[in-house]
């Protein structure tokens, strides 16, 4: 799985934020993304999976270089991304974010929206541009009279592929989708994701897909990795995690999917009412006051970097 | 058996510009789920807020029938829908956070419906209130009584708008998108939460959702909503055995399914976007966007039946969509 | 609903108007507004007894015609009002913005900085400053500009701690935009439309500040023809001549609330456009 070198390699990164500055309240630090590693071969798409506070949002501002961390590191190509200055890793990393409304500067047109990392260059020459810009929004699907336009002009659909359209000018190798689909209606979402899939093969990109739909990841991943409280507690190939999860808390995501099967009624995902904390993670296994197989020894023993059939699976039991 | 809620012809307008709701028309029969399906700006969500009185200034709500067992809502009065609203009739929305006041404790919020509906007093009004937080799964009611809406989960605090609905003992329940704004294992613990209630207290729900999955999971009769009109409906069996309209055809192909959907393999989608309707637009909605469109689709057309309950709105025969 | 875009209308040409008789006054008043008759002192305007249409608004107790007077101080209104804005603007809105995107120690300095400008009263140190170096109209504006300029870093810094969060900043950092870019093209554009309404409040407020200066002979010096000036010198001869302080005080009046006016249905417009 391994053999051709990683497009991305992500080392043991760690992110703590210091909260309540309150008077009374000592700093107690939150440990978003608590110890993650990754590698990626160019080309593949790694799919990241988990509820909300579970770090994937934190990780992915790291790894576009948008939030410092607080140790460890994140190379593209061999080369550490933080020794790059900012046009450099723009031209090798590019995001395409959730909310096409909010990703979107109000206040400028189509083409400059996409123009941007092409003139943050500096050394694009203006025609040249302008070209680049409209054989990009022609790619992403949108039409040439598009590029005037300002995104209150354009639906959620539109806007996305404009979002799409600007992390592509720059032929990046890695894009960073962080929740993609997750602002648009299904029936948009199934555009996004087959011109997300089409870039991908006629680009040769790499993504990191980060989502919380699983039927979405299964759909465009071809590795996903589950990150509970900060951490990847299991990360294998799509078919064969699907197939076979073996951490509990992957078998509980994916008895949580409800496909649009009548009569099979609602699952019972066997999780208790505690809410993963970041603030306070538990000790030992951190999915032990949730999960539904923990035994004694999961309150105190570490799961941590165990490796169950070749893959990562961090749980005691597995 | 006259069904709870009866709707039949419900329009509604906003300021004249945006005809939202285009004569829609459902029952909602005693005991059953009916979920209501569409993608956003459908009218589902106005449809729901038609029912309740519930509209922003400036929508002007019609209906034929609008029938609450055997109130008719057209007729009654602000006060008389007041006194509905929270007591027979409940609802519960998308985001808890917003319709929990972070002022008042849980309790105290969750006391006054019932103090407001049944003139008890607080301590019968906090013993209602723990015993129904216990209903809806959350240990340590007293504990949670005395806390404030920020101090608890996202989970929670459904559960929470749950028990809060459920304090009059209502006939029909309408919940609006009530797990959207929830990670995935959470909302297959509310969602079976809400089916364990139904069946237990008899209640009538109307589910508002824009989920097929929770559709196929949830519901006993089904309407799907587009661009404001109902294009179909039928029960949910025969809904997901046998689409009818376009529309529902290209929704369904448009959802990955694990385990069936191979990789590289485009997904089914629907071309174009929503369109937005204004007063006076004829014909079906989906027009631009369907792949079978006749000249005929700018009139007006009528539901067809595609089996014994099972109705469509499209000039085409069932076997030809 | 109507009314208000009414007012804002009627504030804009107010505003508008006043903007271009400052501009063209040459062209439009009639006399020289220093030529002093001493012959023609004290004339009451032309819609009184004595008066005549040789000067529309009578004359001052120099004999110097009202109206080109009071034309040419819509320049010295003017000049000061945008003038003022313009300084304080720029301090305030670099402050603002910096701190509010930054956070953390620069934003601890910034609101230091608005803190300290809060608790000088503003009045008090104008007049030191004028009292002790001689008034000048640059000086007036320069003493005006550089203490009107907290509410820009107010409002500055709040609206910027809103845009900072949003994905468009992610997204242009991400695609290697400079700071510099950042902060001009991304953040300023969409923040100037709740500046535009400090601007209006501040233009306001520096041109009644500059007529209280004027009219405690501290602002602009004589023979300059500001209406603070014009009301300050007619003051002596109110009770016989009362023309002398309502012409230049109503135009001031009617300045400002055209400059509110105007505010407020930005403001409205701006609310509209969130929603």
């Amino acid at each position: 799985m391994n053999s051709s070198p990683a497009a991305i390699e992500v080392m043991n990164i760690r992110r703590e934020f210091r909260t309540g500055r309150g008077m009374f309240a000592s700093a107690r630090p939150v440990r978003a993304v608590d110890g993650v590693s990754f590698a990626l071969p160019a080309g593949q798409v790694l799919g990241i999976v988990g509820e909300s506070g579970c770090g994937k949002s934190t990780l992915a501002r790291m790894i576009l270089g948008l939030l410092p961390a607080s140790s460890g590191e994140v190379r593209v190509d061999g080369r550490r991304l933080d020794s790059m200055d900012r046009r450099e890793r723009a031209r090798l990393i590019q995001p395409v974010f959730q909310d096409p409304f909010s990703s979107l500067n109000p206040r400028r047109t189509v083409e400059e929206i996409v123009s941007l990392p092409l003139a943050a260059q500096g050394d694009v020459p203006r025609a040249q541009m302008r070209e680049r810009v409209m054989e990009m929004l022609a790619r992403v699907g949108l039409s040439a009279e598009m590029a005037g336009r300002q995104p209150a002009q354009l639906s959620g659909g539109q806007r996305q592929r404009v979002a799409i359209a600007r992390a592509l000018v720059l032929r990046p190798r890695i894009v960073v989708c962080d929740e993609p689909t997750s602002a648009l209606d299904v029936s948009v979402q199934a555009q996004i994701l087959n011109l997300l899939a089409e870039l991908r093969r006629e680009l040769g990109l790499t993504y990191l897909f980060i989502s919380h739909n699983l039927a979405v990841v299964e759909h465009i991943a071809t590795e996903v990795a589950v990150m509970y409280l900060g951490r990847i507690v299991e990360q294998a190939e799509t078919d064969t995690l699907f197939r076979g999860p073996s951490h509990p808390y992957t078998r509980a995501l994916l008895a949580s999917v409800l496909t649009p099967e009548p009569g099979k009624g609602i699952p019972d995902v066997g999780l208790g009412e505690s809410y993963p904390d970041p603030a306070n993670i538990p000790p030992g296994c951190r999915f032990h006051p949730r999960c539904p197989m923990a035994e004694n020894r999961c309150q105190s023993e570490s799961p941590e970097g165990l490796v169950r059939g070749g893959r990562l699976v961090e749980c005691l039991l597995a | 058996m006259s069904p709870v809620l009866e709707v039949a012809n419900l329009r509604v307008d906003f300021s004249g510009r945006t005809a939202a709701v285009r004569g829609v028309s459902l029952k909602v029969q005693r005991g059953e789920t009916h979920c209501l399906v569409g993608e956003s700006g459908c009218g589902k969500s106005v449809s729901a807020l038609a029912v309740m009185g519930l509209l922003a200034r400036g929508a002007v709500r019609d209906a034929d029938v609008l029938r609450f067992q055997d109130t008719d809502l057209t007729r009654l009065s602000e006060r008389g829908m007041a006194r509905l609203r929270g007591d027979k009739m409940a609802m519960i929305f998308q985001e808890p956070m917003t319709s929990l006041n972070p002022a008042y404790t849980i309790g105290s919020q969750m006391a006054e419906v019932y103090e407001r509906h049944r003139g008890a007093g607080r301590r019968a009004a906090l013993d209602r209130a723990a015993e129904l937080l216990g209903r809806v799964g959350i240990t340590a009611p007293g504990m949670r009584l005395a806390q404030f809406p920020h101090q608890l989960s996202g989970g929670l605090r459904q559960r929470v708008m749950i028990a809060m609905a459920l304090m009059c003992d209502p006939e029909l329940l309408i919940a609006d998108e009530p797990t959207t704004a929830l990670d995935v294992t959470v909302q297959a613990q509310i969602l079976r939460l809400l089916q364990t209630l139904q069946r237990e207290l008899g209640l009538s729900l109307l589910l508002i959702t824009h989920d097929l999955g929770i559709v196929a999971r949830m519901a006993n009769q089904v309407s799907v909503m587009y661009a404001g009109e109902l294009v179909e409906s039928a029960t949910a069996e025969a809904l997901f055995a046998a689409p009818t309209h376009p529309y529902t055809r290209g929704l369904l192909a448009c959802i990955p399914i694990p385990g069936t959907v191979r990789r590289d393999e485009p997904l089914g989608s629907i071309p174009g976007t929503v369109p937005r309707i204004s007063p006076g637009f004829a014909g079906c909605g989906f027009r631009d966007r369907c792949t079978h469109a006749l000249p005929a689709c700018a009139q007006t057309v009528a539901l067809r039946s595609a089996a014994p309950g099972h109705a469509y709105r499209c000039v085409l025969p069932a076997e030809w969509t | 609903m109507k009314l208000r875009h009414l007012a804002t209308a009627l504030g804009g040409v107010i505003v508008a108007f006043v903007l271009l008789v400052g501009i063209f006054a040459p062209l439009l008043a009639p006399h020289d507004p220093f030529a002093q008759d001493l012959m023609r002192r004290m004339v009451p305007p032309e819609w009184m007894e004595g008066g005549s249409t040789a000067n529309w608004l009578g004359t001052d107790q120099l004999g110097r015609d009202y109206l080109s007077r009071l034309i040419y101080g819509a320049r010295i209104s003017m000049l000061i009002g945008i003038l003022t804005v313009v300084t304080s603007g720029t301090i305030g809105i670099t402050l603002g913005v910096l701190g509010g995107f930054f956070g953390g120690r620069v934003d601890d300095v910034v609101m230091f900085a608005i803190t300290c400008r809060l608790s000088i009263p503003l009045i008090l140190v104008a007049l030191t400053v004028v009292a002790l170096l001689g008034s000048s109209l640059t000086l007036v504006i320069l003493t005006l500009g550089l203490l009107l300029w907290d509410r820009f870093a107010v409002v500055a810094r709040t609206t910027t701690m809103q845009v900072r969060n949003l994905d468009y900043i992610a997204a242009a950092r991400a695609a290697g935009a400079s700071l510099a870019h950042i902060l001009l093209r991304e953040v300023l554009p969409n923040i100037l439309s709740h500046l535009l309404v400090v601007a209006t409040l501040e233009m306001a407020l520096a041109i009644l500040l500059e007529a209280t200066l004027s009219f405690l002979g501290l602002g602009v010096p004589s023979p300059l023809p500001s209406w603070g000036l014009m009301i300050a010198e007619g003051k002596d001869y109110m009770f016989f001549s009362p023309w002398v302080i309502m012409v230049p005080g109503v135009t001031l009046f009617v300045l400002v609330m055209g400059i509110n006016l105007l505010g407020d249905g930005l403001r409205d417009l701006l609310r509209a456009e969130r929603v």
